[in-house]
């Protein structure tokens, strides 16, 4: 265990017109060096002010956050950027300098820490070229798409070498192609330079694409967190599901009956399991949906059953299913 | 009438009416300028510092500053102009004249285009500050290489304005001898009911404006790398 970040008992109160807003309760996690960690949440959950307090952009009310074994609140303004040029970060529109150049873009960071401007500028166009866009290094942002300044962005918080990259909702203004090649690219930053990266997301399908670990905000409040395949397999609370069931729940709501939410490995034949089922009881179980998802490399399957409208019955079921060691979770919430 | 005398007359009240309009402008973004970068940094909105402490300074400096240039800015100019004779007396020697003028000139432009910087500068993007935030930058680097930068096309816009306020201020001060083109109008067209000359000077004054206007806009045009 080398945690690279560690949040202690982190709050984070707003005072907005005499009332207050608590955006983050006594939040404490680890990030693990190397690791893609994602923190998932509903829009308003809090998700930005925990991020930015992990560079301080935003002072927390009290609580510690560790990087790197530095307590950043007890550092000094100068020893404090100092860190910050080894904690990156990546925004959802971008925050290019819109008069400068892509080349003097990311040449930026390389400015601010005092390399000679032709050193610099090799070193931004070897980065460029990282990105897939040598061919940009004259142009404004305003001449690119949106992908193409996300990789602007990616290049330029490359340039000062951070040890963590911190993503707040990175892909969220663009079209899924292009998050899934921004994705991607965050992968093999990940891969090839070792960089621990945060990936601050509203939506399930980006964590299931790259991150590792997973934590789950709910209203200012950690829920829980834990590798991305235990959540997908068995979410323990309300906020976890909500976010996994996302696109599903139409599905289920369905007529009478119990709906199950059952997921297991990609490899083992699940088929059989429902032909047994119904021959066993004599009675139909309907899939109401069913996908395979990869998760960061394996395949993990995931069916939404109706089981009968007794209740004797559906429960039995679930048991036997229980018994051959797949994730099954009632859901109540959905069935109506 | 228009004789070669009184031509030789306009074209020297023109050089002396851009000589205080420039210098003005000149001196008057040498305080502003610094006032309104200090402005927009100390705001509530502005570039807080981490610190509470510091953040009791900013809040301070911020208050005072901001009383200062409001009770500049209320003051008539050509009040403000008789009020500060003594200083102008102290620096330029005596207190008429076009050299003369350019110190209340200036002390009226200051604070007027220490307000037109700072909202050039709250309208550059928080993102993008925050961006240089993370990435390291200290107060002096995102004053210089962020804030002055992205919002040099609105600094460029504010620096036209200036140009024709304090051209028509300079032309103000000609009632009390300030020298130039509006010292002329007053003399000619005012005492001596000579309207031909009032209204080549009110000509000339409008060609000059139209043409700094346009050098400034073509400008900020130019140097705006915002439109693909
Ligand atoms: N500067 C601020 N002043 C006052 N309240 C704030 C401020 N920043 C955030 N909040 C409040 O804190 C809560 C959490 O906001 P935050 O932006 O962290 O949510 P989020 O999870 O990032 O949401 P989204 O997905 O919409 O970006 C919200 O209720 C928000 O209104
Ligand atoms: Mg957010």
């Amino acid at each position: 265990m080398d945690p690279i970040i560690q949040v202690k008992h982190l709050c984070k109160t707003f005072q907005v017109k005499g009332s207050q807003v608590d955006a983050a309760k006594d939040i404490s996690f680890d990030i693990e060096r190397g690791d893609i960690f994602g923190i998932i949440g509903l829009s308003g959950a809090g998700k930005s002010t925990l991020v930015r307090c992990l560079n301080l952009l935003e002072m927390p009310t009290s609580g510690e956050v560790i990087v790197d074994g530095k307590s950043l609140t007890e550092l000094s303004d100068a020893e404090l950027r100092f860190v910050r040029r080894d904690i990156g970060m990546i925004f959802q529109h971008f925050n290019l300098l819109m008069q400068k150049s892509v080349l003097d873009n990311v040449c930026f960071p390389l400015k601010i820490a005092g390399v000679k401007k032709q050193e610099a500028r090799e070193r931004a166009m070897e980065l460029l070229r990282t990105v897939g866009l040598e061919d940009k290094a004259g142009a404004y942002p305003a001449q690119l798409s949106g992908g193409q300044k996300q990789r602007v962005a990616i290049a330029r918080v490359l340039a000062s070498n951070p040890k963590i990259l911190l993503c707040d909702e990175a892909t969220s203004a663009l079209d899924p192609q292009t998050t899934k090649s921004i994705l991607g690219l965050l992968r093999t930053i990940n891969e090839t330079y070792g960089i621990t990266i945060v990936v601050i997301t509203h939506e399930m399908a980006v964590v299931q694409e790259i991150c590792h670990h997973v934590a789950v905000l709910d209203e200012g409040v950690l829920a829980e967190s834990g590798t991305v395949q235990d959540l997908f397999r068995a979410p323990k609370t309300e906020a976890a599901r909500r976010l996994i069931l996302t696109g599903t729940e139409q599905l289920s709501r369905m007529r009478g009956g119990t709906a199950v939410r059952v997921t297991f490995s990609g490899q083992s034949s699940f088929e059989p399991m429902i032909a047994n089922l119904i021959l066993e009881y004599k009675m139909p179980v309907n899939i109401l949906f069913a996908d395979t998802k990869n998760i960061n490399g394996s395949a993990e399957g995931e069916m939404i059953l109706q089981l009968p409208d007794v209740k004797d019955t559906a429960e039995r079921m679930i048991q036997d299913l229980r018994a051959k060691r797949l994730g099954v979770e009632v859901l109540e919430h959905y069935v109506g | 009438m228009l004789d070669k005398d009184m031509i030789w007359m306009l074209v020297e009240g023109t050089r002396d009416t851009l000589y205080m309009t420039l210098m003005a402008t000149l001196f008057g973004y040498l305080f502003g300028l610094p006032m309104g970068i200090t402005l927009m940094v100390t705001a509530k909105e502005g570039i807080q510092p981490t610190s509470r402490v510091k953040q009791k300074v900013y809040a301070i400096i911020y208050k005072v500053l901001d009383v200062i240039v409001n009770i500049a800015r209320s003051i008539p100019f050509l009040i403000l102009m008789i009020l500060v004779i003594p200083v102008t007396k102290a620096i330029v020697g005596k207190s008429y004249g076009s050299a003369a003028t350019i110190v209340p000139l200036t002390i009226a432009a200051a604070p007027f285009i220490a307000r037109m910087v700072e909202s050039s500068l709250q309208e550059v993007d928080r993102g993008v500050i925050e961006a240089a935030q993370s990435m390291g930058a200290g107060l002096w680097r995102i004053i210089w290489s962020v804030l002055l930068v992205e919002a040099r096309t609105s600094l460029l816009i504010g620096v036209t304005i200036a140009l024709g306020t304090i051209l028509g201020y300079s032309a103000m001060a000609g009632a009390v001898g300030g020298g130039g083109l509006g010292d002329i109008a007053i003399r000619y067209g005012y005492y001596r009911y000579q309207t031909d000359v009032m209204l080549v000077t009110i000509v000339v004054l409008v060609v000059l404006v139209q043409i700094l206007q346009s050098i400034g806009m073509m400008l900020s045009r130019k140097l705006d790398r915002r439109r693909a």
